[in-house]
């Protein structure tokens, strides 16, 4: 190990600091900008990963430190195409998140900014870590500062609302907790360099290799899968989104949708599957019926929304559905999409939310029925937002379109009739998208509506930092598929 | 060894401390003192492996690593509570030396009930446990609620000790050797004498007494509650855990070999403790009473030291007793600081007191058991102690489920802390100084030092 500080090391280590040093900021101003430049800065780092993929880097982008030895745990971390794919979402989401609500007022802005730099710390070490002890540390400590933000920021029944999504959450984890200690009971012996040899290992490769029975991984399965449905969420595990979603202040939301529910996603990718590949075989028909269902319930419940914040909640459930039932199909064609759309729809859900906040901070209400005509006051707003609706029905030309024709594709390879469920939701998706854009933007002002104005430069700027990268994505995303494509074919050699 | 001797000194010198010395703060320096003296020469022993004293004590007391070790915890965590609670101690009455008197003699039970090598010891330990107990729950002379909990531990104390006694003489007649070691009780092959299963029956009804696991508990609460806060502090954490580590000690080295024979007893035993102990615990409104039943709950995920009895078992407990203790001892203090003790007299804390705010915080995420606290070594080590034990696994995903009900009730007071405003500021029946807001930042860093790197304390066990 040499003495440089290597990327995933970076990764945690600024968003963490930053946070912390937060705490000790007293002016509002200072923080923001504190907070926006760290927030920068990761991704700048970021950035950088995605050039060192090359295997000849290897020593920049892998950290193992001896940690916990007498249980054969270390501090291991590093990158590979799924975890730089996801730590560039969070470091991207960031920023533009910090950029769109820099305008808000919050009472105690240092703790809020800190509490949301450890959010992101959490958020990485969950994407980063190769340790199944590590990684079950960051899953619980990424909800924490969530929790405190929800809690003190949020809208008036935030209490309750957030307490029940920590308890479902908790719920979830402890189950993995104890998935993870059976899992790690049945690995083979560890020595580490300093001579000590333990009798199990926590390390990812040991947890792969793992010697489980079929019966054993069959009710492991639920253990594991019980954590991150309930952070995807899969239905029936999703009651505690939409209240908390509604609940949480947006920028949190944001957090919450954009990011935290890969948390689910990337979980089955790296911690379900491949350890438990016989039960995932076994139980894909359940898992497969479970997304479909919640997708179509979920569309349905959206289109009887009048609350917006809800109807993108369930509508964000319903995509979650599909790329949950997608990983599931197991073919190179799914799980590549899910890859994509991983991405695209942590970036277009981030730019619904913008809309809805700056709706919502303009007029005071949330309510579908209550706005009309806003199209006359603020065409920009208006613009942007039909974009990324559509990117979220995802239309051709837009990146939501090559992520989810894929993932259709690869649903249609194994089986016809899945696909076929799942695209009710699809239809669904539009009529209330298109439902909704009507309904908000067009027709004459009201009395909520005639004095609004449209947005500002800065939310502008991210608006149209999201509406590029939609296009982007939507006629080039070659770069996403080269960078994710080894940790595609690993996970299906399984 | 050193413990035992120089403990039981101190407490002498305590004593007589009231005599010489008129200043009420004098006698709290000196208990510090003394404490500090009894974890270095424990350390002593602990790390040179041998006692300042040569006495042949016939096999009757046994160190080894694991049980000075946990000496080292008590002590030290002694430590903290002495320094956080020491001017509380101070308020509940005249004689100042006395009750710090009581408590070294108290540890001189634990560091007798942490090293017994027969039954007639570890009868002997309790009892020197539960006696000043007895005393210091009623230390409160002209309060009705202090009074009547002393008077019924002091009942159900006598009863479980009568049972104790019963048990070890049940044990002693089954005994083809006559002899009180516990390493030296004839079990036998296939199903152990009647006589030796019936004893043991006893010692566990006596044991779940002191150590509070349902359905004995029923004590625990008004006892807990009606006692002066600070004694109640050390009583449902040092004492606590004490009893734990000589149920785990007796039945590591006398029933290790049966444990196929009574390990149903301890499952029903953690599953109700777990029950009565987070189900009443949720319907509290005072956090005194909270706590109380909170401790219950925690001995049922103690309990797993028991019921495993492996290595990590044995880590685990160790693990457990260091941050346990440090946690409820921490938001005790704040409490008996308090005049309110209800939930709601928490509300607003953060605003005023960010300092106490954030450690109770990190005290009661530590009690959940939220990973970077030592909470959540502790009870992952108990969990893997009991998954590698290998039976009742449903037993684990039972006690996890609980884990998760106790985040509803700690959390309540972190919601009040921070979530919740309050019009009238917190009254507070002393002055926060600010050594004592250092000292609880201190307790706080130690959780979430041991939560990182629990080899820390572990490091002890296989020095």
């Amino acid at each position: 190990m040499g003495t440089y500080i290597t990327f995933p090391e970076l990764l945690l280590w600024l968003p963490l600091l930053g946070g912390i040093a937060c705490f000790f900021m007293k002016e509002e101003r200072s923080v923001k900008a504190w907070s926006l430049v760290i927030a920068l800065l990761i991704l700048a780092v970021s950035v950088a990963t995605l050039f060192y993929t090359d295997g000849k880097y290897a020593t920049y982008n892998n950290v193992n430190y001896i940690w916990l030895k007498y249980l054969g745990n270390s501090f291991y971390i590093g990158l590979d195409g799924a975890s730089r794919l996801l730590t560039f979402l969070t470091a991207i989401g960031f920023p533009l998140i910090f950029l769109a609500t820099y305008k808000n007022k919050y009472k105690n802005p240092a703790s809020f900014y800190g509490l949301m730099l450890l959010s992101q710390a959490g958020l990485m070490g969950v994407f980063i870590s190769m340790d199944a002890l590590l990684f079950y540390f960051f899953w619980e400590l990424a909800l924490i500062p969530v929790y405190f933000l929800c809690s003190s920021w949020g809208g008036e029944r935030r209490i309750p609302a957030t307490f029940k999504f920590f308890v479902y959450t908790f719920v979830g984890s402890l189950l993995m907790l104890v998935g993870i200690i059976y899992v790690y009971l049945h690995t083979g012996q560890r020595s580490f360099e300093d001579g000590t040899i333990s009798a199990h290992s926590f390390a990812l490769s040991s947890f792969y290799n793992a010697s489980l029975s079929a019966a054993d991984q069959n009710w492991l399965f639920w253990l594991f899968f019980a954590a991150f449905a309930v952070k995807m969420p899969v239905f029936p595990f999703h009651t505690w989104q939409p209240d908390t979603y509604d609940q949480a202040p947006t920028s949190v939301t944001m957090v919450l949708s954009g990011i935290m529910v890969k948390m689910g996603l990337f979980g089955v990718i790296r911690w379900l599957i491949p350890i438990l590949p016989l039960a995932t075989i076994k139980f894909t028909h359940i898992v497969m019926i479970l997304s479909i269902a919640g997708m179509i319930y979920a569309s349905f419940l959206a289109l009887v929304q009048d609350n917006l914040k809800k109807l993108v909640a369930y509508s964000s459930i319903a995509h979650i559905g599909l790329m949950c039932a997608a990983i599931f199909a197991m073919n190179e064609l799914s799980v590549q999409g899910v890859m994509l759309q991983m991405f695209n729809h942590g970036i277009n859900i981030i730019g619904l939310w913008i809309v809805i906040d700056m709706i919502e901070q303009q007029t005071g209400v949330k309510h579908i029925s209550k706005l009309r005509g806003i199209a006359i006051k603020a065409p920009i707003l208006t613009i942007m937002l039909v974009i990324i609706a559509l990117a979220n029905i995802a239309l051709p030309l837009t990146n939501a379109f090559v992520g989810e024709f894929m993932m259709f594709a690869g649903l249609f390879a194994y089986n016809t009739w899945y696909a076929v469920a799942a695209i009710i939701s699809i239809i669904l998706a539009a009529i209330y998208t298109l439902n909704m854009i009507r309904k908000i933007f067009y027709g004459d002002t009201n009395s909520l509506t005639e004095n609004m104005k449209d947005i500002s430069f800065n939310q502008q700027l991210v608006l149209g930092l999201i509406v590029v990268l939609i296009f982007i994505m939507g006629v080039y995303p070659q770069p996403v598929i080269d960078l994710t494509k080894s940790a595609v074919t690993n996970l299906l050699k399984i | 060894m050193n413990a035992i001797i120089f403990s039981a000194a101190w407490g002498i010198v305590m004593m007589f401390s009231g005599v010489f010395i008129k200043s009420k703060q004098a006698p709290v320096y000196l208990a510090i003192t003394g404490i500090l003296l009894l974890f270095c020469v424990n350390g002593f022993e602990l790390y040179y492996g041998h006692s300042f004293f040569n006495i042949n004590t016939h096999d009757m007391l046994r160190t080894s690593s694991f049980n000075l070790s946990f000496l080292a915890v008590v002590f030290g965590c002694t430590l903290i509570y002495f320094l956080l609670s020491g001017s509380d101690i101070k308020k509940v009455g005249e004689h100042v030396g006395e009750y710090f008197a009581l408590i070294f003699f108290v540890l001189c039970g634990v560091a007798l009930s942490a090293t017994f090598n027969t039954l007639l010891l570890l009868f002997l330990g309790i009892e020197i446990i539960s006696i000043p107990l007895y005393i210091l729950t009623g230390s409160s002379k002209l309060n009705l609620k202090s009074n009547e909990a002393s008077l019924k531990y002091f009942l159900m104390g006598a009863f479980s000790t009568g049972i104790m006694l019963m048990g070890i003489a049940f044990i002693y007649g089954g005994n083809t050797a006559a002899s009180f070691y516990i390493n030296n009780i004839t079990l036998g092959s296939g199903p152990a004498p009647v006589m030796i299963i019936v004893g043991m029956v006893f010692l566990v009804i006596s044991l779940s007494f002191k150590v509070s696991a349902a359905p004995f508990h029923f004590w625990a609460p008004d006892v807990y509650d009606g006692a002066p806060t600070v004694f109640t502090s050390f009583m449902s954490t040092i004492v606590k855990v004490a009893s734990f580590f000589a149920f785990v000690r007796l039945f590591e080295n006398a029933f290790g070999n049966i444990q196929n024979q009574w390990q149903t007893l301890i499952v029903f035993i953690i599953i109700a403790t777990l029950l009565f102990g987070n189900i009443t615990a949720i319907f509290q409104q005072s956090v005194k009473r909270m706590l109380a039943y909170s401790s219950i709950a925690q001995a049922g995920f103690m309990l797993f030291a028991v019921f495993a009895i492996n290595d990590r078992a044995r880590e685990g407990l160790i693990l457990y007793s260091a941050a346990y203790s440090i946690a409820s001892i921490g938001i005790f203090a704040v409490l008996a600081k308090m005049n309110d003790y209800t939930i709601e007299g928490f509300n607003g804390m953060a605003k005023e007191h960010p300092v106490l705010a954030a450690c109770c915080t990190i005290f009661l995420l530590s009690l959940t058991g939220i990973p970077l606290t030592a909470g959540f070594q502790s009870k992952f080590f108990m969990l893997m102690a009991a998954v590698q034990n290998g039976h009742s696994f449903w037993l684990v995903i039972v006690a996890v489920l609980f884990a998760a009900i106790s985040a509803y009730y700690y959390f309540r007071i972190i919601q009040a802390m921070y979530f919740k405003d309050t019009e009238t500021p917190i009254s507070f029946n002393d002055h926060i100084s600010k050594g004592f807001r250092f000292m609880l930042a201190v307790s706080a860093s130690l959780i979430i030092i041991l939560g990182i790197f629990p080899e820390l304390l572990l490091g002890w066990l296989y020095h």
